[in-house]
């Protein structure tokens, strides 16, 4: 590609927190909806053990997640703007037919453009935080209902397991769309290399942008 | 270099905590130390200190039962006023139910699912009371010397009432060797216990279901405690006594929840090494996955129906066996249907119980009724769930006074009203009632009743118990008539699923219609360039 420059985007641990997730969030889908009774792979037993575990492996890398992006300031990635929202949607639903250019020029700086900001701000602060604690009532609902704790006494999993059921949902037809839309970038592998080697061709104009901005 | 350092690093960040996170959640081995000291308190085999053969008291030709008490009160001077006051004598207790206040309940005064009640059939039912000659009314609560201590303490296995005597055994040449008897008494084994609770509602295994003959002979498989290749255990193991007071009491006849005989009481409440399992026993109670299946050897009475009794064949009475030999009908009783390896119906259940009274009003628009009802449900913190056999009959009911009727089932001679004597609905129930003091219309019907037998014994080996697919499961599970409460793997709300599984319909085909449009859209591009 003309004009471009290999830039660094995603950087180590960025790029292990996102596999590992992928993977926990896959494995927990999997076993989930095995105990869901959706079909039969593990094993209830087995299942409702691999679950649990995944889960707290799963919130042990929330807790460094949280860490890594208050102490790099990458957590401003995810500030939400309407800058070129309509533009990117526009881009999806005609543009990217026409072969027209990305709307949004990423950067290291900004990565998202401005749709991934929404949803990805919408699942960190809604859907994981409510699975993680529904997921964690699930749990321990038994020993409230068991006289232990009476200040927090839950008289039903219903609720919170009708919860649990709906965030799977919407996380795996995220999940549906998310692996579709890895193949929209500049080429069809380039978002994927990126994620994996940590860098990506960018276009030179966005790079001249940077570097202005850091000046 | 660098990169490689970088990797380290991370490596050490992350991966390090995830595998200590994952080593300390795993479910530590807890002590099952408590088992192996069971094991070794039941193998112990006590030798007793005295030896009853070598009493002069014990050497006697007894001719009348009530001297063999007053031989063994001789010297076990304070025992008979213990059995004066406990259940297996008084067959009633004192209880608080709701609704109903303080009641004195018990085979005494409660009809059941089964031969009805023993009021009026005294001769007959009270074969297995621990007492000589309670007849009728007039039977004497407070003499001592009415005690029977025998069918309790006879270690031979050869002591025996004398059926339709009241509690009598048969004296003279025709009747046990008591010298023998009396030389040989202890504590109860099984077969004491079982002389009675195994044949409750007139025969072997055919009220409880759990308690039978074959437990004297029985393996591990059938009862993991009392299997002759195992513990060997005896009931008394499990329902001890202090002063003749026994642990353990029956739903079917006591309505409040204490001096039960628990499995807790040996295996502690939290007695797996797995956490999950431990925690299910905040409202599962131990019975209901170690008693996967009941009946386990001789088949048991599922249903009685009384309405058809009283039925002749050529004018005279009949009896139709199944191919085990179990009776299918006989004129003196009605139909009846029995089940083998039977699976229990689920309750949640507090320990407390109702009991339907032959003077409370029926409601026929709630039926089958319940002739006892066992408290409990999911909100009630003291409820478990617990396997119960559940006995579906039919039974004749006033229908002027809306009442059940205790008929007269059982006398000694023909004429006096006794269904199995002389097939006779009207008079057996007109007898019955006028016996119990209690108004009859005259006309009578049937009603569908049921009851509630809570299963305790026929314990399984562990690897038999059940297993988490046998509730956790979306149709037919053991748990799928409990539905007040949420259960994971059974549960869903339909809403929430067709929702769910639209979005990922929706989610597949607009990527994959996006992604055609795409693919043709981009070859039409190319194919112009070329």
């Amino acid at each position: 590609m003309e004009n471009t420059k290999r830039a660094y985007v995603y950087k180590g641990f960025e790029r292990f927190w996102h596999w590992t997730q992928s993977f926990l969030i896959m494995f927990l889908a999997l076993t989930g909806f095995e105990i869901h009774s959706s079909y039969t792979l593990f094993g209830f037993d087995s299942a409702v053990d691999l679950h649990n575990k995944a889960a707290w492996a799963f919130i042990v890398l929330i807790i460094f997640a949280i860490f890594w992006h208050i102490t790099t300031g990458e957590w401003k990635q995810y500030l939400p703007t309407t800058k070129n929202l309509r533009a990117q949607l526009e881009y999806y639903i005609t543009g990217i037919f026409r072969n027209a250019p990305h709307p949004t020029k990423k950067t290291v700086l900004s990565k998202l453009n401005p749709l991934q900001r929404l949803v990805y701000l919408g699942l960190k602060i809604l859907i994981i935080p409510v699975m993680v604690v529904s997921g964690l009532l699930f749990m321990f609902y038994r020993y409230p209902q068991s006289g232990m704790i009476k200040s927090s006494n839950i008289e039903s999993l219903e609720i919170i397991a009708l919860l649990h059921t709906l965030g799977a949902f919407l996380l795996i037809a995220f999940l549906v769309v998310h692996l579709y839309l890895i193949t929209t970038g500049h080429t069809v592998t380039s978002n994927l290399k990126a994620m994996i080697t940590g860098w990506e061709e960018l276009e030179d104009e966005a790079e001249a942008e940077v570097k202005e901005e850091l000046v | 270099m660098q990169n490689f350092r970088t990797i380290i690093t991370f490596l050490l960040a992350v991966i390090a905590p995830l595998i200590i996170i994952t080593v300390v959640l795993r479910e530590a081995n807890t002590d099952n130390s408590k088992l192996e000291s069971l094991r070794e308190e039941y193998s112990a085999i006590l030798q007793p200190g005295v030896d009853h053969g070598k009493h002069e008291i014990l050497q006697q030709e007894f001719t009348n039962p009530h001297l063999i008490t007053a031989a063994c009160l001789s010297c076990h001077t304070e025992r008979g006023k213990e059995v004066l006051g406990n259940a297996h004598w008084k067959w009633e207790r004192e209880a608080f139910i709701p609704g109903k206040g303080v009641t004195y309940l018990g085979k005494k005064s409660l009809i059941n699912n089964f031969c009805t009640g023993i009021a009026s059939n005294e001769g007959s039912c009270n074969r297995c009371h621990i007492g000589y000659g309670w007849k009728d009314k007039s039977f004497d609560f407070t003499n001592e010397f009415n005690i029977d201590c025998l069918v309790c303490h006879d270690n031979t296995g050869t002591y025996e009432k004398a059926k339709g005597g009241a509690g009598y055994p048969v004296m003279g040449p025709d009747g046990p060797d008591f010298k023998n008897i009396l030389a040989n008494v202890g504590k109860p084994s099984r077969t004491n216990c079982g002389y009675c609770h195994f044949h409750g509602g007139g025969g072997n295994n055919v009220k409880h279901g759990d308690l039978e003959m074959a437990l004297l002979t029985a393996d591990r498989t059938i009862d993991v405690h009392m299997g002759v290749d195992g513990m060997n255990m005896q009931c008394v193991a499990c329902h001890p006594a202090e002063n003749h007071q026994m642990l353990g009491r029956y739903y079917g006849v006591s309505s409040s929840n204490t001096q039960r005989a628990t499995c807790e009481q040996c295996h502690t409440a939290v007695p797996h090494t797995s956490s999950k399992l431990n925690e299910h026993t905040v409202k599962v109670a131990c019975q209901t996955c170690h008693i996967p299946v009941y009946a386990k050897v001789n088949a048991t009475k599922m249903s009685w129906d009384w309405s058809t009794a009283t039925r002749r064949k050529e004018g005279l009475p009949y009896q139709e066996l199944d191919s085990l030999g179990n009776e299918l009908f006989t004129s003196i009783k009605g139909d009846f249907t029995w089940q083998r390896m039977v699976e229990p119906e689920y309750v949640w259940h507090n320990g407390t119980a109702d009991h339907h009274l032959c003077m409370e009003k029926i409601d026929l628009n709630d039926l089958p009724l319940k002739i006892n009802t066992l408290f409990g449900e999911y909100r009630d913190r003291n409820s478990k769930i617990y396997p119960t056999k559940v006995h579906r009959g039919t039974q004749p009911y006033d229908t002027e006074n809306l009442t059940i009727i205790q008929p007269k089932l059982w006398d000694a001679e023909p004429g006096k009203g006794a269904l199995w004597i002389d097939l006779d609905w009207e008079e057996s129930l007109k007898r019955g009632m006028e016996y119990a003091e209690l108004p009859y219309s005259g006309k009578h019907d049937f009603i569908p009743t049921e009851m509630f037998l809570p299963v305790n014994h026929m314990v399984s080996l562990a690897s038999e118990s059940l297993q988490c697919k046998d509730c956790h499961t979306r149709y037919d599970g053991r748990l799928k008539n409990l539905t007040d409460f949420y259960m994971p793997g059974r549960d869903y709300n339909a809403g929430i699923e067709t929702f769910g599984q639209l979005l990922i319909i929706l989610s597949l085909l607009g990527v994959i219609m996006h992604g055609s449009v795409r693919f043709i859209t981009h070859k039409r591009k190319e194919d112009k360039v070329k």
